[in-house]
């Protein structure tokens, strides 16, 4: 597998992070794409912007801390993710506070931003 | 077209994995090719040789082991999935001290990696659950 010839995948991530287990899942999936160098993208949509929360502790459900994994991810060379403006919004996440750098995007940008995809895996 | 297939939804829930077997026996049956299908999350109970179905219900294994033995088609478990799901082929059951694998052998224990590497081979991928 090498760069030039590399599919760009996107993560479709629409759940909260601790009802089930599809979140860490979906981050499993961005740090092995980026592991193996290949070009990966992460959208958070309607319910799993909820992940972006900066006070998360999940140390009472015997949990990772979500928001830390998602913290590492500029580690891996993911120095940000993408998150539907709306969906902030109806949370009222304050995205200056979210883990890592989140880049809002309207919902006709968001059509837009999956077409510049060959692969969208949906979390 | 060459598809691959993510399977993230667990075998006794809903009908996601079913669809999946289905959507991977009709692409066949048009002329397509599956790559890979990868079991993911809750997915990777698929590959459970010991669960046991209602006479009622359809068998949720039997559609797999139909396209691994008739397509050749390659099932693949996301090993920290499997593991946290008990699903344990021969080499893991003894690393961990086991008594028995619960994985069906036709079904393959590898990392994701291997999804990484269906991604880059394929056309298309489709998830199933989530």
């Amino acid at each position: 597998m090498n760069a030039d010839t590399a599919k760009r995948v996107l993560l479709v991530i629409r759940h909260s992070p601790y009802g089930s287990s599809l979140a860490r899942a979906s981050l499993d999936a961005a740090l092995a794409a980026a592991a193996f160098e290949q070009p990966i993208n992460l959208l958070f949509i309607g319910d799993g912007v909820l992940q972006l929360l900066p006070e998360q502790d999940a140390a009472a459900i015997g949990l990772r801390n979500h928001a830390r994994t998602l913290a590492s991810l500029p580690l891996y060379n993911i120095d940000s993710v993408y998150v539907e403006r709306a969906a902030a919004d109806r949370y009222h996440i304050d995205l200056a506070l979210a883990p890592l750098v989140v880049l809002p995007l309207d919902s006709h940008e968001i059509h837009q931003f999956m077409c510049q995809h060959d692969h969208l895996l949906g979390f | 077209m060459i598809y691959s297939l993510l399977v993230l939804s667990s075998h006794v829930s809903g009908h996601g994995a079913l669809t999946a077997a289905g959507f991977a026996r009709s692409a066949i049956a048009r002329g397509h090719s599956i790559r890979r299908v990868f079991f993911l999350d809750a997915g990777s109970c698929a590959g459970s040789s010991t669960a046991v179905f209602p006479q009622d219900e359809a068998d949720r294994l039997q559609p797999w082991l139909a396209l691994a033995e008739d397509h050749k088609v390659e099932l693949v478990l996301c090993i920290s999935s499997a593991l946290k799901h008990g699903m344990l082929d021969s080499t893991e059951a003894q690393r961990y001290e086991k008594n028995a694998p619960t994985v069906h052998p036709a079904f393959i224990v590898s990392g994701l990696g291997q999804l990484v590497d269906a991604t880059a081979e394929s056309d298309r991928i489709v998830t199933f659950g989530g």
